[in-house]
């Protein structure tokens, strides 16, 4: 299947969609770009901390809703420029909570729970403000009545903890996540930290892999234990090499220093914005002439050290 | 030897690490802070991320938490539930202490990282909890890095994204909260901690150069000065293995 193919099947205006990766790393970036320029509206989007791609769809003006923890991109955006523009402008609804309880809501939607508990957030405006209000969360069936809910312990005092919190499940239409490994069956592999992807993958109706590699079944089935995830949740699988730039993708490449500098700068701007957009983003057919787009040379700077994972003193400044 | 202030508080942070300690660290200049101490003075501390990386081998300063350098000869490379799940574990918890920043504080360590002015129209908005609000909840100790000014030491956060002591005294405990709470508060002027009883806070140290007046000027509220002793400036030691080993690309130095 094609990334227009599967895009386009399962990402629709108003879809609940969530992507995976962590600040500049592991973003589904060619899928982002490809969501952008199809100008897909009205999406309500889940995630933890991620970077590159919320930024960018926001920029895009695909986004009308957000559920997230942290929305910065490492030294290169300490918050995301296009996000930080629309909370403050009002132009996105925003609800905030945090890294764990975004995890454990992706956890409670993989296992088919209505909430799961923690300690996390007493005291705090996580709890006490919420950014969709109750009378707009009735009216939404897609969403839960409750941000989330206080309540003791059924346990008395069991393992010294009185009250939980309780955080609602999530269950996407679609997830989208980039993983190095995939065989056309489905299966996938993710090489270093997995973040919450393997959470998202499964809290999801439906499941779009893209991957830097496409391999034989084999390959993966013959060390199963380093797949985490089995085709039966995925609905589309798509090799897209470099699908993850300008982010970095472990044992493949670095993010791309240059690049999210060069955004971080358009970001700031209207018209250098608008001029960002027209060439790397609409001015492409997708990510392979993105990178082509962006020079044989810059892939060299970033492609990683086959021992560290990552581009050995590469400029980052 | 000359040093910055940025120089300065990142090795007053790493002299508070001790070996045996799991250091969980945010971006930038708590990194920094780990990767000092783990150099200087606690080679057997451990660096932890929230992104479920545990004793990496940080040969490049990472620029953010799923940079992979945090990911090259870790103990392990897991994920969010297995690295959260580790500070509240009732073994490995215990010994983790936590690094943070934020844009406001008040006099009880409650921070604020999501937004200046009003929540629904703000006239500044940040990146928000991430995991700081997770990490606040649960680790027993922890170290806040912040600027010192007016506008960010407040009598009241704006948004009150990750507890510190809440109302002082036994504030964490009455909301549901595991015993804890931030011990001190690292600036480019001084050093303050918390009360044992009321939780509230106090100036420890103030920097060479620095006035106990000078620091109270720049906060909203006033603290008690009267256990404020001067800080021992950097070693040329200690700034050199931090130019030379932790940040020689001056990436946050």
């Amino acid at each position: 299947m094609t990334l227009k193919e599967a895009i386009g099947d399962y990402v629709k205006d108003g879809s609940h969609i969530s992507i995976g990766g962590f600040t500049t790393t592991r973003n589904p970036m060619a899928a982002v770009y490809e969501i952008m320029r199809r100008k897909v509206r009205d999406l309500h989007l889940y995630v933890h901390s991620n970077g590159p791609a919320v930024d960018e769809l926001i920029g895009g003006g695909c986004v009308s809703k957000i559920e997230i923890a942290y929305g910065g991109s490492g030294k290169f955006a300490a918050t995301c420029i296009r996000f930080k523009k629309a909370v403050q402008e009002g132009t996105i609804e925003i609800e905030d909570y945090t890294n764990y309880q975004m995890t454990l809501r992706f956890l409670a939607g993989a296992m088919g729970l209505p909430f799961l508990p923690t300690r996390s957030s007493f005291g705090t405006d996580i709890i006490h403000t919420w950014g969709f209000s109750k009378e707009a969360r009735k009216n939404d069936p897609k969403v839960p009545d409750e941000k989330l809910v206080v309540m003791d312990s059924p346990f008395g005092n069991w393992m010294d903890a009185e009250k939980v919190v309780l955080v609602p499940a999530i269950q996407t239409d679609v997830t989208i996540i980039h993983v190095q490994k995939a065989d056309k069956q489905g299966t996938g592999r993710i090489e270093g930290l997995t973040f919450a992807d393997v959470e998202q993958a499964k809290s999801a109706k439906h499941l779009i892999l893209t991957c830097e590699e496409l391999v034989d079944t084999g390959d993966l089935r013959a060390a199963p234990d380093q797949n985490q995830i089995p085709f039966i949740h995925v609905d589309a699988v798509v090799h897209v090499p470099h699908g993850a730039y300008p982010t970095a993708c472990h044992y493949y490449y670095d993010y791309d220093p240059v690049y999210l500098n060069e955004y971080a700068k358009a970001a700031r701007d209207e018209q250098l914005f608008g001029e960002y957009l027209k060439k790397y983003v609409y001015g492409v057919k997708g990510q392979e002439e993105l990178i082509a787009l962006v020079g044989e040379e810059r892939m060299q700077a970033i492609a990683a050290d086959p021992q560290t994972g990552y581009a050995k003193n590469l400029k980052r400044n | 030897m000359e040093y910055t202030s940025r120089e300065m508080m990142t090795i007053v942070a790493a002299r508070e690490i001790k070996n045996g300690d799991i250091v969980f660290c945010g971006t930038g200049i708590s990194m920094l802070a780990a990767m000092a101490a783990k150099n200087i003075n606690a080679p057997e501390s451990v660096i932890f991320f929230e992104t479920g990386s545990i004793d990496a081998r940080l040969e490049e300063l990472p620029l953010a938490v799923a940079d992979p350098r945090v990911m090259y000869w870790a103990s392990s490379n897991s994920g969010l539930l297995d690295a959260f799940a580790t500070m509240q574990n009732r073994i490995t918890g215990e010994h983790v202490f936590g690094i943070l920043g934020a844009a406001q504080i008040d006099k009880f360590g409650n921070i604020n990282s999501t937004v200046i002015g009003e929540y629904y129209k703000p006239r500044t908005r940040f990146s928000g909890s991430g995991g700081a609000c997770d990490v606040a909840s649960f680790v027993p100790r922890s170290i806040i890095f912040m600027q010192q000014e007016k506008r960010k030491f407040v009598n009241k956060v704006d948004y009150l994204t990750s507890p510190g002591h809440l109302t002082g005294n036994d504030g964490r405990k009455k909301a549901g909260l595991p015993p804890g709470g931030p011990e001190l508060v690292i600036t480019n002027m001084a050093v303050m901690r918390f009360d044992d009883t009321t939780k509230e806070m106090y100036l420890a140290g103030y920097y060479p150069g620095v006035t106990k007046e000078a620091v109270l000027e720049n906060m909203e509220f006033s603290v008690d000065v009267s256990r404020a002793e001067e800080v021992e400036p950097p070693t040329e030691n200690e700034l050199t293995i931090l130019r030379e080993k932790c940040d020689p690309q001056r990436l946050i130095l």
